[in-house]
């Protein structure tokens, strides 16, 4: 019985990346949810969109360094991120002038934006694959680590080490201030509160005076924010890869409806939810049961619920168990 | 103050308005009867700009307003309530009447930041006035309550109270009486009558229950088939034969002769 050792491993390998990754979904589904919340579609090019921000930070990271200029112990790419949030938004305004808001003028109805949305996903996929190339690009520069395995070892004479990388102590703390932002913006100021009142009733924010297209404005400032931070960070943990962010879709879907569509602290709820399930059913727990276990009950298994390769059916059970208990999702989402 | 013009809207090959023709005088209470389907909600969606006519003319006081968008016609005073109550579920009856008017100083990304004191200000302006408002409809009790709790009559008196935010010009009301009780379609209709004396408010309603029209309406329009079938004073409208026929039905003239 160790349990301590025990601990450790589980946060090394579970907790720890878990709660990074959840915060990647977290942000990725908050996009998602504000676009179903005040523009009443699923937009399937959302995870393009986090590639097409990640792909302009990447490149002014480059350039950046290129100049000599790098965030010292930071990564490069939080200097770049400005230059792809502005990137990303122009991008997004200029398809919403272009393609999304012909089809608002003809009240098309959800599914056909549904439709209209994988269109521009497919564009962006091309695009992003045109500029930057199909392949893995990795970008994170500065510490890699905050603890290393081995400082943490002699620090505390365990044999069980516990790692945490920069990057996902950024990532958790840039989804704390973002989060802690948008709902800042959201609850507390006119603009927030128009767009939650366009969310809750388009027909009365009509016709209490609220300019439909400025609501719309800055719900993709927002979204190009969201996604460009989301896509950013999870290529920093991870690595940059076009299909990677194309895939990443469905566990953000999964996210934003397992919390309730709409609904942004859903998106948040589900976020986690999906990353701590997705972890925890594929991780091999053998080392943790076997520093639990008696002696004489070690065991040589894995003690893997399930391989790696089928993580996004985990994300989809869990996704199907909570909508069969609670059809709007654990937060009062809402349906169209 | 409104003239509406010859307006035609077809849904497919449905003439839903067929070319309905009405004037609706400044300071006047309007009413507007007719059996259902005789195109009444259509026509005021077309008036409040939710649809476009296939044909015809909208003015508002001499300008032409023909399919301008809900929230420009909100700021040149045309303001109009729904049938069924609409709200902002989950915000609080005083938030409500608080999103009212649009345009605020605190609706762009710039004031959000660099404009805090005047949002504040304003804020504090618009808390008062809904208070205020929410006490002349007699429901000040409700004003921390979530809007997507309070009963349906209580929305309808909140749709009214949306009105009161601004300096309205035009308000449609949408059978605002529909689905309420007694004692508050007597609230509601006094403070329609309010509005309309000490504000100068200019009404057209839809409604059913005659007596209420019979109580606040001058003139009564009566549409049945998409147009305008007689217009007058509300007694004069219960005599006229084809309105008997077309929308107060038989039973009406057979009681009368009897």
């Amino acid at each position: 019985m160790d349990i301590l050792n025990a601990i450790v491993a589980l946060s090394n390998f579970v907790l720890v990346p878990a709660v990074a990754y959840g915060s990647q979904l977290a942000l990725g589904a908050l996009g998602v949810t504000l676009i179903y919340g005040i523009l009443r579609f699923s937009n399937f090019a959302h995870g393009d969109t986090m590639a097409f921000g990640a792909m302009l930070t990447i490149l002014t990271t480059w350039g950046l360094q290129a100049m000599g200029i790098t965030g010292g112990p930071l990564p490069t790419a939080l200097l770049a991120l400005p230059v792809g949030i502005a990137g990303t938004a122009a991008l997004l305004l200029a398809t919403d002038r272009v393609v999304y808001r012909f089809y608002r003028r003809q009240k098309a109805a959800p599914v056909i934006l549904v439709i209209v949305s994988m269109g521009v996903m497919f564009i962006m996929n091309g695009l992003v694959r045109i500029i930057i190339g199909p392949g893995d690009q990795r970008f994170a520069d500065g510490e890699r680590f905050i603890i290393t395995a081995r400082e943490f070892k002699t620090a505390t004479g365990l044999s069980e080490g516990l790692a945490i990388k920069t990057t996902q102590g950024i990532t958790v703390v840039s989804a704390v201030v973002v989060v802690a932002l948008l709902f800042w913006f959201l609850n507390r100021t006119r603009t927030g509160k128009s767009m939650r009142a366009f969310s809750d009733n388009e027909d009365l924010a009509l016709l209490s005076g609220i300019n439909p297209e400025k609501v719309v404005t800055y719900t993709w400032l927002i979204v190009a924010a969201l996604a460009t931070i989301a896509g950013v960070l999870y290529g920093l943990d991870k690595s940059f890869k076009p299909f990677t962010y194309f895939q990443l879709l469905l566990p953000i879907f999964a996210a934003a409806i397992v919390g309730g569509l709409g609904n942004p602290l859903g998106a948040i709820a589900g976020g986690f939810v999906i990353a701590f399930s997705e972890l925890s059913v594929t991780y091999a727990f053998k080392k943790v049961v076997n520093y639990l276990a008696p002696e004489n009950l070690q065991v040589d298994a894995l003690v893997q619920l399930l391989s790696t390769d089928y993580k996004f059916a985990v994300s989809f059970s869990i996704l199907i168990i909570v909508l069969l208990f609670k059809p709007t999702g654990l937060f009062e989402g809402k349906s169209v | 103050m409104i003239v509406v013009e010859n307006i035609v809207k077809k849904f497919g090959g449905f003439r839903a308005v067929d070319g309905a023709s009405l004037e609706i005088a400044e300071g006047s209470i309007t009413g507007l009867i007719g059996p259902n389907g005789a195109g009444k909600t259509t026509l005021f969606n077309v008036v409040a700009g939710v649809l476009k006519p296939t044909s015809g003319r909208v003015t508002m006081a001499g300008e032409d307003i023909t399919g301008l968008p809900p929230h420009d016609l909100f700021h040149k005073g045309l303001l109009r309530t729904f049938q069924i109550a609409h709200e902002f579920s989950s915000m609080t009856c005083r938030e409500n009447l608080m999103m009212v008017p649009g345009g605020q100083i605190g609706e762009t990304l710039w004031n959000t930041w660099f404009g805090r004191k005047r949002i504040a200000d304003q804020e504090r302006a618009l808390a008062a006035k809904a208070d205020e408002v929410l006490e002349f409809l007699t429901i000040e009790h409700l004003a921390d309550h979530k809007a997507g709790q309070v009963s349906g009559g209580q929305k309808k008196l909140l749709e009214l109270g949306r009105t009161m935010m601004v300096n309205a010009k035009v308000v449609f009301l949408d059978e605002v009486g529909a689905g309420v009780n007694r004692t508050l379609l007597n609230t509601i209709g006094d403070a329609i009558l309010r509005l309309n004396k000490e504000r100068g408010y200019t009404f057209c309603m839809i409604e059913h229950d005659m007596d209420f029209i019979g109580r606040l309406c001058d003139p009564v329009i009566v549409m049945a088939e998409g147009h305008v079938l007689a217009q007058g004073s509300a007694a004069d409208i219960m005599k006229n034969e084809q309105v008997i026929e077309a929308y107060l039905g038989t039973g009406l003239k057979h009681r009368k002769k009897a």
